[in-house]
């Protein structure tokens, strides 16, 4: 039998993490854009808060999973996990939606 | 028999892409049990727009602020410490993990005397102030503290998590060529973050 | 090294302590088997229980309350510590790594923690019977706000189900990731057998849907603890969303309970067939559109609580589209069995038993699927025919067909085919004669889990009763027959009895410690037949 180590493409080996300049950047980034999203909220921006919001919400998110996480750099079967997973997570909510929209019309 | 040796250790197998993938799923169920309640927050905000506006008012917007930068910080910490790592800077790649540990732990400071304001103040389920308020701002108030002290309970686990992380480095357990764990309880505490980028501007920036 | 089965080695733990601390997939599959049959057969014993109280209007054996606590409990039971774990548990453990080539799944602790999560699981269920109010009586759906006002135990009961939910996911991480990263060198996801397939669709729908069943179980044990007020209609909460949030987790767990099913049939047909499979990437993806259009049917569970028409709509047609994927596969076995030279042994008798029943139980589905239909008959006997059809007609049947498939290979024995015949027969025809009368009552108006009815329904369920004795009969013909079997002194060592194709039949019986010597190498396809080694037992 084979008893010897075996490693399968080591994912240190494989990807070489960017250095300490990038990741500081991407943090400064991330403060900036919770500063932008504290401020917005200050405004009466109507029914686009909810909006706004969310969509700073996610270009935060998709900084510490492409950096923090680094899914930029690793194997793409990274990103189509993700890829489903969200999927199948928005559609529950689409589905959920098609009852509440209609059992609770927008006034 | 040479079959009594080689029980236990029975092959000494590594894979660092499996086992990342293997967290990665895990937190994938992470992220759809936290789902379950989004869902839920969704069709109750749907139902209550104007009573989740006013009981949004109550919660402090600076307390959150600080949690969000404390948050972002100790993640960036923990991002730095492997890089830390890969270079051979051990201590210093403690010492960033011990970073983590205070920012996290800062947190769960806040979010103790952000909690016992309000209960405090008689709003929690069953409490005094309830009976006075609206049916959206009850539900408010149940999504509130349960979705964030479900969080919290999540930042406690990451931090017990990066706590091993330390020890596992000093004693070297963890190296330069070899610290998928330290990725791992990296990924848990990234996530704990994208949890809380999402609550925060949820339940806290309502206007 | 020596050959040395994996039922003889000897470890650091000597006894029982060298099985429920041993990281071995095919002991702890041997755990889960034991495990789940047990059960099966408690919970078997309360539904002879609740046919018997059946028998006659009003009180038979049991008073109502009792008969809540035992229908809950049978339910419980039987899907979540039979059906759901079912087949992946047992024969996934066992096969998966076997299949692929490889020494063990990727987290071979992980593995053993499921099961004890999964033991745990159990013995809170049990617990729950005897403290606090006392045996659950909710049904096993937990629904608000009753769940939120009965005296009965839910919370220990509903975080029971939560333990449990989490040894499924785990078991679903671990099998994600040995598929993805433990195939042996040639083994490309094209080669891979057709049961690898169903239980990869699975494990997606048990890592992604289980944890809104639980982050669902956990509000109620709140909702009971602290009155926080999320589905409480009292408190401003929604009941609704309670049932949409448990069905987003409980219709993909019908998939869950059903694809390695099919794939298990996938693996038994062109065996003896004695022929490749027909349409295989077909029956592949299949398998992944079902997994995937399950998630979007749960809203066929609702169709009468007052949603939404639109949403009614859209769910009644999504769930007409999980009929095309299931005709696909029905269509390629058939297909994979014409002009086959057809050996009828026991495992294969099973396949046809479950084709036709499984089919039986599919239509009936369609028929509830359609709105206006469903409007009459649900929540009544009818859907309690259709969905004993579909579970126990599924997986089932395919637990007992792929035991009595794989029993020579797992345990180096043999058990008597006549008897496994019989016995299958007997199922079959008690089967039918339980659950046919259901459909008809239910079209009649029979409500399900009603304690009393009106005696026109009496002759319904007198057939039905009796049907419940002979298909008793039927499974422990083909239990004791297996046991007897197991504890024979007779072994049996031909490690490819059936002529099967896949790598589990090209290592010896039973198979040993770490599967394999030598890592294999795969250059054909799972059912390619030039390269067979001829059974001699044929006839």
């Amino acid at each position: 039998m084979s008893e010897n180590t075996h490693i399968q493409e080591s994912s240190a080996a494989e990807l070489q993490h960017p250095g300490y300049g990038l990741y500081i950047l991407v943090w400064a980034g991330l403060v900036g854009l919770t500063t932008i999203t504290v401020a917005l909220a200050g405004f009466n921006l109507a029914g686009l808060t909810v909006v706004t919001a969310l969509a700073i919400a996610i270009v935060k998110s998709l900084l510490v999973t492409n950096y923090f996480m680094h899914v930029r750099t690793d194997s793409p079967i990274f990103k189509v996990f993700i890829f489903v997973c969200i999927a199948i997570f928005l559609t529950m909510i689409v589905l959920t939606f098609f009852d509440l929209t209609y059992r609770f019309p927008l006034k | 028999m040479n079959n009594e040796a080689t029980i236990g250790h029975a092959h000494v197998h590594r894979d660092d892409v499996g086992s990342k993938m293997g967290m990665w799923l895990f937190l994938f169920t992470e992220l759809l049990l936290f789902g379950g309640m989004f869902i839920l927050y969704a069709s109750y905000r749907f139902m209550y727009p104007e009573n989740f506006k006013v009981a949004a008012m109550h919660l402090d917007t600076l307390i959150g602020s600080v949690n969000t930068i404390l948050l972002l910080t100790s993640s960036l910490t923990v991002a730095l410490s492997i890089v830390a790592l890969q270079r051979k800077q051990k201590m210093f790649s403690v010492f960033l993990l011990m970073f983590t540990v205070a920012a996290g732990g800062a947190f769960l400071v806040n979010k103790f005397f952000e909690w016992s304001t309000k209960i405090g103040h008689g709003i929690y389920p069953k409490g005094p102030e309830m009976a006075n308020l609206s049916d959206g701002e009850v539900v408010f108030y149940g999504l509130y503290y349960v979705m964030t002290g479900l969080h919290a309970l999540h930042v406690i686990v990451g931090l017990i998590f990066i706590g091993f992380m330390i020890v596992f480095i000093l004693k070297g357990k963890q190296t330069f060529d070899n610290h998928q764990k330290l990725e791992n309880a990296g990924l848990y505490w990234h996530l704990v973050d994208i949890i809380w980028i999402f609550l925060f501007p949820l339940f806290y920036l309502i206007h | 090294m020596d050959y040395v089965s994996y039922l003889d080695y000897k470890g650091k733990h000597k006894g029982l302590l060298g099985w429920i601390l041993s990281t071995d997939h095919k002991r702890i599959a041997i755990l889960y088997l034991v495990s789940l049959v047990s059960f099966f057969l408690i919970a078997m014993t309360i539904g002879v229980l609740m046919r018997l109280e059946m028998l006659t209007p009003g009180k038979t054996i049991v008073d109502p309350q009792t008969y809540n606590a035992l229908f809950t409990l049978h339910g419980v039971i039987m899907i979540f510590l039979f059906i759901i774990p079912g087949i992946p548990v047992v024969f996934g453990n066992f096969f998966l790594p076997i299949m692929l080539g490889a020494k063990d799944v990727a987290f071979p602790r992980l593995n053993l923690l499921s099961w004890y999560l999964y033991i745990g699981g159990a013995f809170l269920v049990v617990i729950s019977l005897f403290v606090g109010g006392g045996p659950i009586d909710t049904g096993w759906t937990f629904y608000v706000p009753y769940s939120l006002r009965t005296q009965s135990n839910v919370t220990l009961a509903v975080f029971a189900a939560f333990v449990i939910g989490f040894s499924s996911i785990l078991t679903g991480l671990n099998f994600i990731v040995t598929i993805h990263r433990m195939r042996c060198p040639g083994m490309t996801w094209f080669k891979m057998p057709l049961f690898v397939w169903g239980l990869y669709s699975t494990s997606w729908i048990q890592l992604l849907a289980t944890p809104v069943l639980g982050i669902t179980l956990i509000l109620i044990m709140l909702e009971r603890t602290f009155g926080i007020g999320i589905f409480d209609p009292a408190l401003g909460g929604d009941p609704l969303l309670y049932q949409h949030l448990f069905w987003i987790y409980s219709h993909p767990a019908v998939y869950i309970m059903v694809l390695p099913a099919m794939g298990l049939v996938s693996e038994i047909i062109p065996t003896f067939s004695k022929k490749d499979i027909f349409g295989y990437g077909p029956i592949a993806m299949s398998s992944l559109a079902i997994a995937f259009i399950g998630y979007l049917v749960w809203g066929h569970h609702m169709f009468s609580t007052g949603i939404s028409d639109t949403s009614r709509a859209i769910f009644s047609f999504l769930t007409f589209i999980v009929a095309i994927p299931s005709g696909v596969k029905i269509f390629n076995w058939v297909a994979t069995m014409y002009k086959g030279s057809i050996e009828t042994r026991a495992p294969f008798m099973f396949v046809v038993a479950f084709i036709v029943i499984f089919s039986i139980g599919g239509l009936t589905g369609l028929v509830l699927g359609s709105l206006n239909t469903d409007i009459h008959l649900t929540d009544t006997y009818f859907v309690v025919a259709h969905f004993h059809y579909v579970m126990f007609g599924g997986m089932g049947l395919l637990f007992f067909g792929g035991l009595h498939y794989w029993f020579p290979k797992m345990f180096g024995k043999m058990y008597n085919e006549r008897a496994a015949k019989w016995g299958l027969l007997l199922f079959v025809i008690g089967f039918n004669t339980l659950y046919f009368p259901m459909f008809i009552m239910g079209y009649l108006g029979m409500p399900r889990r009603y304690y009393d009815y009106l005696p026109e329904y009496q002759i319904y369920h007198v057939i039905s009763t009796v049907g419940s004795w002979i298909l008793v009969t039927g499974i422990l013909i083909l239990v004791i027959n297996l046991i007897k079997g197991l504890l024979s002194k007779e072994k049996y060592l031909d490690p490819n009895p059936w002529g099967g194709t896949t790598l589990e039949w090209k290592v010896p019986t039973p198979p040993e410690l770490e599967n394999f010597q030598e890592i294999p190498t795969v250059e054909h396809g799972p059912y390619y037949r030039d390269n067979l080694i001829k059974p001699e037992n044929s006839h």
